[in-house]
């Protein structure tokens, strides 16, 4: 735990906070992309202690919230066909169009949750009569794993293995959030976790495209303070570059092993983003040699369309032009127990971040 | 116990039918284990006498593996319900106990559970008096359910209520958190998680009775943060007296391999089950007294101030992080899910 400890240090938190309050001259707002921030920020009680003139806009980057409400149709549909469906933990409370996955399960569905798809191809292994089906949602952080389940899949020629795929990758959401007329972010802290995967060479053209600093930070509460010293000290300087507060775990060239299996199973094509839409070129989807893995084509539910929840405004919330309490359904008719939407029910969604840990304190 | 000894190999549907094999499992088992003079009689129930007030509670147990490091099923049957007696200021003295037994469970596994009843009843001072044996179909349970019900006389120095709870009252730990809540969770199928991280099931009824007898009335309320953690019956004490409450993350007491444990598969302590803890909320008088005494016993030796009632965000427990910030800790919904990444 020491590597914990360190960056969760009073003293040291303490004085980056007080280096922010003296560098700040101007309001900015800065976006943390990942939801893992979010709720660091507010799990720690960080977003009290900041300058009123650092504004912090919650990003896109829970898996969850930005997975289209058809996926959960669909796998719900896999469920009832029979199929075993494994998923991580908190996808399986996300409202559907008509129920979440864990209802499905109440209703006799076969769901397993894992923290791991290789487990999921020991279940296929162990279940040669039964298919079993991965739900790979996540961001680039969960995609060398869910590649890798496949390649082991196919190395041990288990047919009854396939993914429900949702890969979203994180700088085409920034381009789309800074392309949005309503945009009013002036710098970045990048995804710590992407970034250790990707490296952060693909955000230099946007920094410069878009005039906008951006940082790559961590997780931990010393991470986040120091990561917005770093975009608050660009601003103030007038410059926009990109930075690594990350060091530790992330290389400029990312996890280049990591990559590797990523390029063999997945390629870049067009994903529809709860809230953002479909965006071009913005996710993974299996290339033409592993289309055999891919659940939609096997189970024919590609067709499954429904619109998203009218009083959910998660795609506000998502591109950071709204703020969680300003949702008229927050707390009221949206809560964890009863969520309208993905954002209220991730534990890294804004919605949920703020409900749990920080109304009225 | 084995084959040749109990003449099967597991439990069959014909062990809860009441008839002869039922007989059977009862007096070379259940009967042979746990002998009493109430149980001896084999009535239908037990007719026992108490000098003051008593204490009643009930509890069932599902737990999924039966078997987990640091205990099994049936010592918690008894420590779950014996500590609820306990909270509400009484001494256990009675347990009823029923088994809901799936088909197929092996003999030598149910022999295993009733001696752990018997060793946790023995040493927490309760007796068995009256227990029931179903048999369900394959399928319909899971290897085995535990039912028991405590009786428990109220200690005359005891008075225990949220009632009696005010501002500045300090609220206690006796010791670790989720460490039950880890040590099942290390053993889930499909989680790939090794540790040594045992379960902290026991009894706290001594410690609790000594408590109530050394420091009387100033002792305002116990309670046990089993399933939903200390977090949730935080929540659930805050609403109830609408009064406010503050606990500092540093003060929690948690052990690090749990912490570890939790930061790998993204749960919050403050969420995870215990089996062996008790919160004790005191007058802020008495509240460094009744720390030494707790830290002097095997039972609380891991014993923490937490924090505090206050007259601020009534309703609402606010923890104070590490980095000085502050945060709401709501009430677990539903079950707590790991997350992605």
């Amino acid at each position: 735990m020491k590597h914990l400890t360190e960056y969760r240090n009073l003293e040291a938190t303490k004085s980056y906070l007080n280096l922010i309050e003296k560098t700040v001259t101007k309001p900015w707002k800065i976006m943390e992309i990942c939801g893992g921030q979010t709720h660091g920020l507010v799990r720690n009680g960080i977003l009290d202690l900041l300058p009123e003139k650092v504004q912090m806009i919650h990003g896109p980057g829970c898996p969850v919230c930005v997975t289209p409400l058809n996926l959960i149709d669909k796998a719900i549909e896999l469920l009832e066909q029979g199929v075993i469906v494994c998923s991580f933990g908190d996808m399986i409370r996300v409202p559907g169009s008509k129920k979440s996955l864990l209802e499905a399960k109440s209703d006799g569905g076969d769901l397993r949750i894992l923290y791991s798809p290789i487990e999921a191809v020991k279940i296929a292994r162990n279940n040669p009569d039964k298919e079993v089906v991965f739900f790979a949602v996540g961001f680039e952080t969960t995609a060398p794993a869910n590649a890798l389940s496949v390649l082991h899949a196919q190395k041990e020629g288990l047919k009854n293995y396939s993914i429900l795929v949702s890969h979203v990758l994180v700088p085409p959401a920034m381009e789309a959030i800074l392309d949005d007329e309503f945009c009013n972010i002036n710098a970045f802290l990048g995804a710590g976790h992407v970034c250790a995967i990707m490296g952060y060479k693909a955000y230099y053209p946007l920094a410069k495209k878009y005039k906008i600093p951006i940082v790559i930070t961590g997780f931990e509460p010393l991470d986040l303070v120091q990561g917005i010293y770093m975009a608050v000290k660009q601003l103030e300087a007038g410059i926009h570059e990109v930075e690594n507060q990350y060091a530790r775990v992330v290389k400029e060239e990312g996890n280049l092993a990591a990559i590797r299996v990523i390029n063999q199973v997945f390629e870049i094509g067009a994903r529809e983003w709860r809230g953002l839409g479909e965006i071009p070129d913005s996710g993974y989807v299996l290339t033409q040699q592993f289309q055999a893995f891919d659940a939609e084509l096997k189970f024919g539910i590609s067709h499954i369309k429904v619109p998203e929840n009218p009083n959910c405004i998660a795609g506000e919330i998502l591109r950071g032009i709204k703020k969680p309490h300003q949702c008229n359904q927050f707390g009221k008719l949206c809560t964890p127990s009863n969520p309208l939407g993905a954002p209220m029910v991730s534990s890294e969604g804004a919605c949920a971040a703020y409900y749990h840990f920080s109304s009225n304190i | 116990m084995n084959r040749e000894a109990f003449g099967f190999e597991s439990i069959q549907l014909g062990h809860g039918s009441g008839g002869l094999m039922t007989r059977d499992l009862l007096d070379k088992i259940v009967f042979k284990t746990f002998s009493n003079p109430f149980l001896d009689q084999k009535h239908d129930g037990s007719i026992v006498s108490f000098n003051n007030r008593i204490a009643i509670s009930t509890d069932s147990f599902v737990v999924s593996p039966i078997f987990f490091k640091g205990g099994n099923i049936g010592e918690l049957a008894v420590h779950g319900t014996v500590n609820d007696v306990a909270m509400c200021g009484a001494i256990p003295k009675y347990l009823s106990l029923a088994f809901i037994v799936e088909e197929g469970l092996k003999i030598d596994e149910f022999v295993s559970i009733v001696d752990s009843i018997k060793k946790a009843a023995d040493d927490s001072g309760v007796q068995i008096i009256t227990g029931d044996t179903k048999v369900v179909e394959r399928g319909k349970g899971d290897k085995i359910f535990i039912n028991t019900t405590g009786f428990g006389e109220v200690n005359p120095n005891a008075n225990i209520s949220s009632e009696n709870i005010k501002v500045g009252d300090k609220i206690l730990l006796n010791g670790f958190i989720a460490q039950h809540g880890m040590a099942i969770m290390s053993e889930r199928e499909g989680l790939e998680f090794e540790s040594s991280i045992e379960s902290d099931t026991t009894n706290l009824n001594y410690l609790v009775n000594d408590l109530i007898n050394e420091f009387g009335n100033k002792i305002h309320l116990f309670r046990d943060p089993t399933r939903g953690g200390v977090a949730s019956v935080l929540s659930e004490i805050s609403q109830d007296i609408n009064k406010g409450v503050t606990i500092y993350e540093d003060y929690i007491p948690l052990e690090k391999q749990v912490a570890a444990a939790c930061e790998i598969l993204g749960l919050d302590p403050l969420y995870v089950a215990n089996e062996g803890v008790f919160m004790v909320i005191v007058d802020d008088s008495i509240h460094k007294e009744v720390l030494n005494f707790m830290q002097k016993d095997l039972k609380g030796q891991n014993a923490a101030y937490i924090g505090e009632i206050t007259q601020d965000h009534p309703g609402k427990v606010v923890m104070q992080s590490t980095i000085g910030g502050k945060r709401i800790v709501s009430p677990l919904i539903g079950e707590q899910l790991p997350r992605i990444c």
